[in-house]
C-alpha cells in the first residue's frame, strides 16, 4: 500500500476521532466530556472535507460542533455546580456497558466487513450546492422533501414544548 | 487588473516539477499557513492602532505620541511585553479547560479569516459554500468564549461568559438572514464568484433598498457578535472588571484580545465583500474611462480600503453610544432585527422574482 498524503492526513484525523472519542467516555467530569466530543465532531468534520464533501463538513461545524455542543455546555455552566464529578461505576453497570459496546462493535465489523463497496463514485471536486438544494427540496424519487418537512415539524413541537416549560402560570 | 492566480499556479508547477505531488502540497499549505498567520498578527497590530488613534481622535485626545513618530512603535511595544508576561494559572481552575479556551477561539477566528478573498486569485478556503463555511467557523469562538468563563473559576468570568454565549447566539441569527439575503440576490455562496458578479456595480447598490437594510442590520449585529461597544456587555468594566478573560494574563489573555480585534476586521471585511464588492473596483456602467482607470489600482488596496473604513465605521459606533443592558440587547434582537430580517428576506425574493433590481 502506498503512502499519500491523504492516507497520512486521514490516519491523524481517524486516531485523534478515536483518542477524543475514549476520553470523552472515560472523563469524571462533565464540561471536559462535553469539550472532547466538541473534538470527536471537529475530526468528523475534517473527515468529510477530505472526502471533498464540504457543504456536509460545514454544517457538521455549525449545527454539531456551533450548535449542539453550545447547547450542552450551556446547560451544563446552567445545571452543574463547582467540583462535580461523576460517581464510581457500578460493576455490573461496566459489565452491561462493555458487553454492549463489544457487541455493537462486532455488528458493526461484520457489515462492513462483508459489504461491497462500490468504486469510487464521486468525481474529483466539491458537489455543487445547488444540487444539493434540488435534493433537498424536491418531491421526485430521491427527493428529501418529506423528511425535510417533518424535521420543521419536530423543532416546532420543541419550541412550543420549551415554551410550555418556560412559561409558569 | 493582477490575477495572483498566474503566481500561485507558477509556484505549484515549479515546486512539482521536483518533489512527488504530495509532498509539494503539503509544503504549500505550510507556506500558506505561515503567511495567513503572518497577515492575521500585522492585522491585529494595525487594527490595535487604529483602534487607540480613532478613540483617541473621537475623544479630543491624541491618542499614544510618545514612542516612535505618531505613537507608532507603540503598539508593537505592547505586543513584546505581551509576549514577556508571566501565564498565571488559577488555583481551583479546570487547567486543562482554562488553557485549551483561547486557541478554541483563536481558531474559529483564524478559520473565518481564510475565507476572505483578499484578491483576484488570493483565496485560501474558496468552498462552494463559503459564506455557510463563514458562518460555522464563526460559531465555534461561543464554545471557547463560554469553556473560558468556566475554566477561570471566577464569578465575574462566569457571568460575562453566560452574558457573551447568550449574545452571540442571539446575534448570529440576524448576520446569517441578512447574508442569505445576500445569497438569494447573488444565487451563489462561494465568495470568489460573489465578488466576480459584483463587476457591473455593488451589490449595496445593486440590491438597493432590501440590500441597504440588509447591510444597516448586518453592522449593528456583526457589532454585536464581536462584542464591542455598545453591545460590549460580556466584558463591562464597571460591573464584571473585564468578563470572560478576567483571570487570562500574558499570551493567553493577548489570543483573547487579537482575536477580538481581529473578529472585528472579519466582521468588516465580509461586509466588504458581500455589499461592498470586495477587491472589485468600483464599475460604474457606461463609464469605460473611468472604469479603467479604476481598474489600474490593485485589489487588495480596494479590498483593504474598503474594510478598514467598515472597520472605521464601527469603531465610530463604539465610541460614540453607550452600554446597552442585557435586556435591551435581547429585545433589539428578537423582537426588532429578527423580523425585520426576515421581512426583508422576503422583500428580496419578491425583488429578485420579479427583476426589480439593476
Amino acid at each position: 500500500m502506498e503512502i499519500t498524503l491523504e492516507l497520512i492526513a486521514f490516519i491523524i484525523l481517524a486516531l485523534f476521532i478515536c483518542v477524543s472519542a475514549v476520553l470523552a467516555a472515560t472523563t469524571k467530569r462533565i464540561l471536559r466530556a462535553a469539550t472532547y466530543l466538541l473534538f470527536v465532531l471537529f475530526g468528523t468534520a475534517g473527515i468529510y472535507f477530505q472526502l471533498n464533501y464540504s457543504f456536509l463538513g460545514a454544517v457538521q461545524l455549525l449545527i454539531y460542533a456551533g450548535g449542539i455542543t453550545v447547547l450542552y455546555v450551556f446547560s451544563i455552566l446552567l445545571t452543574s455546580s463547582e467540583g462535580d464529578k461523576a460517581p464510581e461505576l457500578k460493576s455490573y453497570k461496566f459489565i452491561a456497558g462493555l458487553v454492549a459496546t463489544l457487541l455493537s462493535l462486532g455488528v458493526c465489523l461484520w457489515v462492513m466487513l462483508r459489504h461491497d463497496f462500490l468504486p469510487q463514485h464521486f468525481e474529483h471536486g466539491e458537489l455543487n450546492v445547488r444540487t444539493i438544494g434540488h435534493a433537498l427540496m424536491s418531491a421526485d424519487k430521491y427527493g428529501y422533501v418529506l423528511p425535510f418537512e417533518v424535521i420543521s415539524v419536530l423543532l416546532l413541537a420543541c419550541i412550543v414544548g420549551g415554551i410550555l416549560i418556560a412559561r409558569k402560570r | 487588473m493582477i490575477d495572483f492566480s498566474i503566481i500561485t499556479s507558477w509556484i505549484h508547477g515549479w515546486l512539482t516539477s521536483w518533489m512527488p505531488l504530495g509532498l509539494a502540497v503539503f509544503l504549500e499549505c505550510v507556506i500558506v499557513g505561515v503567511c495567513l498567520l503572518l497577515l492575521y498578527a500585522v492585522i491585529a497590530i494595525v487594527m490595535i492602532f487604529m483602534e487607540r488613534k480613532v478613540c483617541a481622535a473621537f475623544q479630543c485626545r491624541l491618542g499614544p505620541m510618545r514612542v516612535g513618530p505618531w505613537g507608532t512603535v507603540q503598539v508593537f511595544c505592547d505586543v513584546l511585553k505581551m509576549l514577556t508576561k508571566e501565564i498565571i494559572t488559577v488555583r481551583h481552575s479546570d487547567r486543562f479547560l482554562y488553557n485549551l479556551a483561547p486557541y478554541i477561539v483563536i481558531l474559529a477566528s483564524v478559520l473565518a479569516f481564510a475565507c476572505l478573498p483578499v484578491a483576484r486569485g488570493l483565496e485560501i478556503l474558496d468552498f462552494n459554500v463559503g459564506v455557510f463555511f463563514l458562518m460555522a467557523a464563526s460559531s465555534i469562538g461561543v464554545v471557547g468564549i463560554l469553556l473560558a468563563g468556566w475554566g477561570s473559576n471566577n464569578k465575574y468570568s462566569l457571568i460575562g461568559a453566560m452574558r457573551s454565549g447568550a449574545q452571540m447566539i442571539s446575534y448570529e441569527l440576524s448576520i446569517g438572514l441578512s447574508i442569505l439575503t445576500i445569497v438569494v440576490l447573488t444565487d451563489t455562496m462561494q465568495f470568489s464568484e460573489i465578488v466576480l458578479r459584483q463587476a457591473d456595480g455593488w451589490f449595496l447598490f445593486k440590491g438597493h433598498l432590501p440590500a441597504l437594510i440588509a447591510f444597516v442590520i448586518y453592522l449593528i449585529a456583526g457589532n454585536a457578535e464581536v462584542n464591542r461597544g455598545p453591545f460590549d456587555l460580556p466584558e463591562a468594566e464597571s460591573e464584571l472588571t473585564a468578563g470572560y478573560h478576567t483571570e487570562y494574563s500574558g499570551m493567553h489573555f493577548g489570543l483573547f484580545y487579537v482575536a477580538e480585534f481581529v473578529n472585528l476586521f472579519i466582521i468588516s471585511g465580509v461586509a466588504a465583500t458581500i455589499f461592498l464588492g470586495g477587491w472589485m473596483p468600483l464599475h460604474i456602467p457606461g463609464w469605460e474611462g473611468f472604469n479603467t482607470v479604476m481598474d489600474y489600482i490593485p485589489g487588495f488596496v480596494w479590498f483593504f480600503a474598503k474594510a478598514f473604513f467598515v472597520v472605521w465605521l464601527l469603531m465610530w459606533i463604539k465610541w460614540t453610544f453607550p452600554r446597552l443592558r442585557i435586556d435591551q440587547i435581547l429585545t433589539l434582537e428578537w423582537k426588532y432585527l429578527v423580523p425585520i430580517g426576515l421581512v426583508n428576506l422576503l422583500l428580496m425574493v419578491i425583488v429578485v422574482v420579479f427583476k426589480l433590481h439593476f
